[in-house]
């Protein structure tokens, strides 16, 4: 089928745009890996699979700099891929083990890394909101121009330390983007059947923040949207809203059966709107690559994804002491 | 008739103030509504306004009166008709020598207060090596030295800001962080919009990002709806990314009972975060300590829950004139040393405590006093070793019975020195119940000297 045409479309190179598609096609056969291994027993708990959102992040940090921060929800092994994390220390978190991300004692919702400035991975839906516009406060403090990515969902999009976090973020001129992704779906309540007022970045014109819906599906709508927002706030306008359509084709979580939507809906999505298979047909379509080409970068994706799934599964097990590390960080000595 | 007009209680914990100014003069005619003076209290300067109509007869506290108790006679309100020779002067001059009294004695705080009991005398005893012998000593209240801690560790360190509603330029909502904005500038000294759950998510976020922040709560009761940024935020990220990034930050407020404000406004939260891995709680009582405390708790790489008391706050204590003075966590103090039983408290806990040693004293009773000062880390060492001497020990909280800090200390005791014990261990606490407002229902509703004398007598069979 035919790509749905985006509306701006950036000036891209064919590099750039097969780097897109290699991005978005890790996040989705890392998280097919993922759902395997939890059907495996070996991932456990909560795993919140990002199957068909990935352009949103693969978008983003295409508009990112280096030193710029994202934080997110529990939905975040897309978030981790995108900005470059380790897809082994990522999937041996998911296995709680020592060579995961968090040394096996975070899991699938709360992951860090200091060194990509990923800031989480947090379970408490909303409470990212404020931490991000933290660490955008952190930034402006410190006098320097970097961009926080703040992600949420539809679902918490209803949440009020939303709202507080908009409220300060402008009155302080926060550089942080709140990207709300909103795939529809809080957990099983649909945004119909939560809120009368569903165009979710609109709200933050009660705040003065200026935003912008878009298509989630089209990487390049994302990644155009998200260059605007970065440099809103670059500028020091104060934050900036994107609500990226976007849809998930899995449940909520590995245990969801999701009856609240028809088979019919999800399988519309993933063929008309599919936003791998989109830039698979503009590079195809454009001559900016051939099947072969794509063969072997699908052959490359292959490859790190068992390679991690190999890791994470035998990577051992935390130590038993690890159980009373990290509660406290060391004492900062005192000056005399 | 003439009407006594009596120097008012503006804000729940004031004992007294100064006069600061009068906008009257004997003889003024006034009504109801008319600013009629300037009264200063430890927080703010408030306008005092009549109550009644009538002619002001006689002005009994000059202009600048300082230590004017709440309730002394100021002034005397005269009808239309009555003159000045008309007062009784049997009736207003022990008012007016009284008040005349409070204006010079420098009185021990509260002895005449709304505060649920009378707070001890100076203790004589301190053992505890907090300073260097011969160190010079300096007068000062708990609110001053809480300041002066902050104000000296935001010099040391630029990344230490303070942010929480009415910090600035209101100058604190009770004048903790007063003169703060003028040195440090608004963008270090932060005034907030009411929204707790969002501000102390965006420090717990600016801590992430590596700075330092300290968040004041206008009292710890507004904290619950920041309870899960502190708790799930702020103390667990450090063990959930395995180390790569944590919280360094303050949060701190009046917790616990102030005075007559009620359920919502009263409650001591102690015992919540104590349970609380990921983070250190701290819960003085003297100046020294706030201020050596807080200089550590800014310092400490962790979340800290500082828990202040509003009735503390104009207490005054001595307090080392050091550079640099600190007080490590997990050191508590012995107030004063005994042998025939041990009291533990900590906070405000510990005025009754002393309060309590002091007059068991007078019954032949030693009683040995510790303030634990953090409550995580908490000492427990010290409380082991002295319950090893005396053999007896009662723990005094304002917070309530069930899940109490004291619960956790009567644990320890057990477990690691059940052998020594002569009695059960005795904890005295809040009563049972939220917070009421009716003055004699509080004052039973917290615990009393009274209470910690009697736990004391039941463990030592007296």
């Amino acid at each position: 089928m035919a790509p749905r045409k985006s509306t701006k479309k950036p000036n891209v190179s064919a590099e750039e745009l097969k780097a897109y598609y290699r991005d978005m096609l890790l996040i989705r056969r890392f998280e097919e890996k993922a759902g395997q291994l939890y059907g495996m027993g070996l991932i456990g708990g909560f795993c919140h699979l990002y199957i068909g959102q990935e352009a949103v992040v693969v978008g983003l940090e295409a508009a990112a700099e280096e030193g710029d921060k994202r934080i997110t929800s529990y939905r975040d092994h897309g978030h981790m891929l995108a900005c470059g994390m380790d897809p082994n220390g990522v999937m041996a978190e998911l296995t709680g083990r020592e060579g995961g991300y968090s040394k096996g004692k975070g899991g699938s919702m709360h992951m860090f890394s200091k060194e990509k400035h990923f800031y989480g991975g947090h379970g408490i839906v909303a409470a990212q909101v404020p931490l991000g516009a933290g660490l955008a406060f952190s930034d402006k403090y410190k006098e320097n121009d970097r961009v926080t990515f703040t992600y949420f969902g539809d679902g918490a999009a209803n949440q009020g330390q939303v709202y507080e976090s908009y409220n300060m973020a402008e009155l302080w001129m926060l550089p942080v983007i709140f990207v709300i992704e909103n795939n529809q779906y809080a957990m099983g309540t649909s945004t119909k059947r939560s809120t009368m007022s569903p165009s979710y970045w609109e709200r933050g014109a009660s705040y003065g923040i200026p935003g912008e819906e878009v298509d989630g599906m089209d990487v390049l709508a994302v990644k155009a949207a998200g260059e605007k927002a970065v440099a809103h706030c670059r500028a020091g306008k104060g934050p900036y809203i994107l609500e990226i359509k976007t849809y998930r084709y899995r449940g909520h979580s590995m245990s969801d059966p999701a009856k609240y939507r028809t088979r019919e809906e999800v399988q519309k999505m993933r063929d008309e709107r599919d936003p791998i298979e989109n830039v698979r047909s503009l590079l195809l379509t454009g001559k900016h690559a051939s099947e072969e080409d794509l063969k072997a970068i699908d052959k490359e994706i292959k490859e790190i994804v068992n390679e991690s799934a190999e890791f994470a599964k035998t990577s051992p097990e935390p130590a038993l002491d690890e159980l009373w590390t990290d509660i406290y960080a060391t004492e900062v000595p005192q000056e005399a | 008739m003439a009407t006594e007009i009596l120097m008012p209680a503006l804000s729940p914990t004031m004992e007294e103030g100064t006069l600061a100014k009068w906008l009257v003069k004997e003889g003024d005619t006034v009504s109801s509504g008319d600013i009629m003076a300037e009264i200063e209290t430890d927080k703010a300067t408030m306008e005092f306004e009549a109550v009644d109509e009538g002619i002001v007869g006689k002005i009994l506290v000059a202009e600048g009166s300082e230590g004017v108790k709440v309730n002394t006679a100021i002034a005397i309100l005269l009808e239309e008709g009555e003159s000045a020779d008309d007062i009784d002067t049997s009736t207003s001059a022990p008012e007016a020598a009284s008040a005349a009294d409070a204006v010079n004695e420098v009185a021990p705080a509260a002895s005449e207060a709304p505060a649920p009991a009378p707070a001890p005398a100076a203790p004589q005893t301190d053992t505890s090596p907090d300073w260097p012998e011969g160190t010079t000593l300096k007068e000062q209240t708990v609110r001053e030295a809480l300041r002066d801690g902050m104000a000296e560790e935001m010099r040391r360190d630029d990344s230490v800001f303070l942010m929480g509603e009415e910090v600035a330029e209101y100058q604190g909502a009770y004048k903790i962080s007063q003169g703060m904005l003028d040195e440090f500038g608004a963008k270090r000294v932060i005034d907030t919009p009411i929204t707790e759950h969002g501000f102390a998510g965006i420090a717990t976020g600016a801590a992430f990002g590596g700075l330092r922040p300290i968040v004041e709560f206008m009292t710890f009761n507004f904290a619950m709806q920041a309870i899960d940024q502190i708790i799930n935020s702020a103390a667990k990220t450090l063990y959930m990314s395995g180390g790569q990034m944590g919280a360094p930050m303050v949060f701190r407020g009046p917790n616990g009972a102030a005075a007559r404000v009620g359920a919502q406004h009263s409650q001591d939260y102690a015992a919540w975060y104590m349970q609380v891995p990921g983070l250190k709680v701290a819960m003085p009582y003297s100046a020294s300590d706030y201020k050596g405390l807080m200089k550590t708790a800014i310092r400490d790489p962790n979340p800290v829950i500082f828990l202040e008391n509003e009735i503390l706050y104009g207490r005054s204590f001595d307090v080392p004139d050091m550079e640099d003075y600190t007080v490590p966590f997990g050191k508590a103090r012995i107030w004063r040393t005994g042998t025939d039983v041990t009291i533990v408290s900590f906070g405000i806990g510990i005025q009754y405590a002393l309060a309590a040693a002091d007059q068991l004293a007078e019954d032949g009773i030693s009683a040995e006093v510790i303030d634990l000062r953090t409550l995580r880390p908490m000492d427990t060492g010290s409380i082991i070793k002295s319950v090893m001497k005396t053999n007896r020990c009662v723990t005094v909280e304002e917070g309530w019975p069930q899940g109490s800090v004291g619960n956790y200390i009567s644990s320890v005791i057990m477990q690691e020195a059940f052998d020594y014990l002569d009695a059960p261990v005795i904890n005295c606490t809040g009563k049972d119940v939220p917070m009421p407002y009716a003055a004699n229902l509080e004052k039973l509703a917290l615990v009393t000297t009274d209470e910690v004398i009697a736990a004391v007598k039941q463990v030592t069979y007296k």
